[in-house]
């Protein structure tokens, strides 16, 4: 690439030509301060305070916008610089709600550390407020336009990464507002509850809804039989709400702290996730073998399937009718656990950990209802909503011993692990469908060709002298490539794996907010989160799902076989077409 | 919401079939939501929504250049339109407080229309007889040198004649 040679701050330096200048004093070891950038969205210059200066120009120019040229020549920090960004944040600041102490982002807030690190120390004016109900209507995303700064990274996010284009700026001027189309709420939107929006909020304009006081009141309830699941890729991540290194495996200490805070019996969302292994993977095989259309699509993952629905409900056939792990676990516990424990169902309440803040939307499906028609799932937990009850409780997570899960519906075999990254959910069918299919003990567990954290990866698979055509898209832009392939039969693939967020689970819209100066959707993050499964994964003796005792107790006394009746009943679930359809 | 088919007329439906034959068709965006208001007078959910499936642009960048415009009328026209000139020679006769007079009367602001769905409030520019400024036309009648004081009379003469 073409060099050209600037000067930043009295330092030369070659760059390539194409660089910003904001990437160029990254070489320099200058992170010029800003708020609406972010790495993994397209520029939106809409905050100005990354502005520069630059000699030869009228006026400052934000650094995240502008091109290098030769012999340019920058200041990033001079005191007409360092003024001008102040002034140009006091004045976000000052429409901007003075409720910090109360704000769920508090000290989490990119606006607040930024007023801190720019040396705002007292606010002079008060400028006009804005006006807006909070809009609460959605089970998962809750939007507080009060205290947006209409930096647009959610509308980047919704378009650009999920390409579910939900929001939008309406109305112009002061009016300015991020909503939905016709600014009509959330729940009647095309919106997926992936909550990455809440992700890349810089302040709390987005919140996942909050469900940590039913917990601890279900908590508190002497009548109520409390038990939890955990999903996979809690353990990897809930370490980096409490200033761990992303990627450190927290399991054990997560289980002790669970019971720290009350909750009757500790469960595995892994049992789930072997569960639907099983399940799906005797779908496949009997597409394969009946030669009903293909591919099949995964199912786990609540905001795909809300997108299915939106976006493509023609290939909604094609979807695997396996509910998710939580809901299958959800299912068992409010049953079988229900009958080997002797207690009610109405009297479990059944809490899931989830990386996700569409698991919330899921919980509430009518159809996941059981037959009495009880919520499966009582109440949904982000990891940032563990970790905050952790913290209230006042447990020291990183000190406590380690626990076990109990069994029955806590013991798993390592290709759970796995499902929390992309490509794990597609390998741990594979490690059981391969053994259906040809009815000899799998040599080569790690099908290494569907695992990264790109967000699109397609494989051939030799399985039995027959070649499986497989596909991984995490990341609903990601997706669209593949459906389109699928819809317009273009492609023919056997078998695709569709995770709603950047990553998989492990990259989810419930997870901790980035710590040491990262950027949410970092793949290095999703990368050590990941590879913290993958060890988890290969320390284990039993790595296949259908090799689970536990899994394997359960159809012999309570389910029968896999796809037959009880378990279709128990485990499986259909989709439905929603309005407004997606664009 | 339902999805509605086919509530835009043939004329409109032809015009997006032929923005789609052209390279960007999204960028037909507003010549087509000008055609809908041109038909319809406004522009409602519904057809944004079609203009959205037809054209293939998400919803939420129609509503999105929809809200932003002050041009496209997002209610239907009051069964009396009301329009204050905001030409310059209007404007320095005191026509923006004509403007507020109306607005403070009427209870709705600049493009809205009153529940009743009798009186709607807009501006325009010159209309080209600025010896009589200020000027407010209501539906085809010009109204000359008009007064703040003026402003309930006139409502009122609109009511009484509507009984």
């Amino acid at each position: 690439m073409e060099k050209v040679h600037i000067v930043i701050n009295d330092t030369p330096l070659e760059v390539d030509s194409q660089s910003t200048i904001m990437a160029a004093a990254e070489q320099l070891g200058i992170k010029i301060p800003r708020l609406c950038y972010h790495p993994q969205l397209s520029i939106e210059g809409a905050c100005r305070i990354c502005i520069v200066e630059v000699d030869g120009s009228k006026n400052y120019l934000p650094s995240c916008a502008t091109q290098v040229r030769e012999g340019m020549v920058v200041a990033t920090n001079s005191p007409e610089i360092r003024q001008a960004r102040r002034d140009l944040l006091e004045l976000i600041l000052d429409n901007h709600p003075r409720e910090c102490q109360t704000c769920e982002r508090d000290a989490n807030c990119e606006l607040q550390n930024l007023a801190y690190s720019l040396g705002v120390r007292e606010r002079l004016f008060e400028g006009r407020r804005k006006q807006h109900p909070i809009e609460s209507s959605s089970a998962s995303v809750i939007r507080n336009a009060e205290k947006c700064i209409l930096c647009r990274r959610c509308v980047r996010v919704c378009a650009e990464v999920q390409a579910v284009h939900n929001l939008s700026q309406l109305f112009r001027g002061f009016d300015t507002v991020v909503a939905p189309a016709f600014s009509a709420p959330m729940a009647e939107s095309v919106c997926i509850n992936c909550g990455q929006c809440i992700n890349v909020c810089p302040v709390a304009a987005f919140l996942e809804k909050n469900s940590t006081e039913a917990v601890w009141q279900a908590l508190a309830d002497p009548r109520k039989h409390v038990v939890v699941q955990i999903a996979p890729s809690i353990r990897a991540a809930i370490g980096e709400g409490f200033d761990l290194e992303p990627g450190a495996d927290m399991t054990g200490p997560t289980i002790t702290a669970l019971r720290r805070l009350g909750f009757d019996s500790v469960f595995d969302t892994n049992f789930g996730a072997d569960l639907t292994v099983v399940e799906e993977a005797t779908e496949l095989v009997k597409r394969l073998q009946s030669g009903d259309r293909l591919p099949l699509l995964t199912s786990c993952s609540s905001g795909w399937i809300k997108f299915l629905e939106h976006f493509y409900p023609d290939l909604m056939p094609l979807a695997s009718s396996c509910k998710s792990p939580m809901s299958m676990l959800s299912t068992l516990l409010k049953t079988y656990y229900s009958r080997i424990m002797g207690i009610p169902a109405q009297d479990i309440f059944v809490v899931g950990v989830m990386p996700c803040t569409a698991k919330k939307y899921e919980a509430e499906r009518p159809e996941l209802f059981t037959e009495a028609g009880l919520p499966s799932t009582d109440a949904v937990l982000t990891t940032r909503e563990l970790v905050w009850m952790i913290k209230a409780y006042g447990i020291d997570i990183v000190h406590l011993p380690s626990g076990t899960f109990d069994t029955p519906l806590g013991f798993s075999s390592g290709a759970a692990d796995i499902f929390g990254a992309t490509g794990g959910v597609l390998e741990a069918a594979l490690r059981t469908a391969a053994e259906k299919l040809t009815g000899e003990p799998l040599t080569e567990l790690n099908f290494t060709s569907v695992r990264s954290v790109e967000g699109l990866r397609e494989a051939s698979i030799e399985i039995g002298g027959q070649t499986l055509q497989v596909a991984v898209a995490n990341g609903l832009g990601n997706a669209r490539v593949i459906l389109d392939k699928v819809r317009s039969r273009e492609k023919s693939y056997h078998l695709v794996e569709i995770m709603a967020c950047p990553g998989g689970c492990i990259g989810g819209g419930g997870q901790p907010y980035p710590t040491g100066g990262r950027y949410v959707l970092d793949r290095e993050v999703n990368r050590l989160r990941a590879a913290a499964l993958y060890r988890i994964d290969e320390a284990k003796t039993i790595r296949k799902s259908h090799e689970n005792p536990y899994i394997q107790k359960l159809y012999a006394e309570f389910l029968g076989e896999p796809g037959a009746e009880l378990a279709h009943t128990l485990l499986h679930t259909h989709y439905i077409q929603r309005e407004p359809r997606g664009i | 919401m339902e999805t509605k088919t086919q509530s835009l007329n043939q004329a409109i439906l032809d015009f997006i079939d032929l923005c789609k034959t052209k390279p960007h068709a999204d960028s037909y965006l507003i010549a087509v939501l000008h055609k809908v208001q041109q038909t319809y007078g406004y522009l409602s959910e519904e057809h944004m929504y079609e203009v959205a499936q037809r054209l293939q642009v998400p919803t939420s960048v129609v509503s999105g250049v929809a809200t932003f415009y002050h041009f496209f009328r997002l209610q239907p026209r009051g069964k009396y339109a009301i329009s204050v000139c905001l030409g310059t020679a209007c404007f320095v006769k005191g026509a923006d407080k004509i403007l507020d007079a109306f607005r403070t009367e009427l209870g709705i602001e600049l493009g809205e229309t009153s529940s009743d769905g009798l009186f709607s409030l807009e501006v325009s520019r010159c209309l080209g007889v600025c010896a009589l400024a200020p000027v407010v036309t209501i539906n085809d009648t010009v109204y000359s040198n008009v007064t703040v004081k003026q402003v309930p009379q006139l409502i009122d003469q609109v009511r009484h004649a509507e009984g």
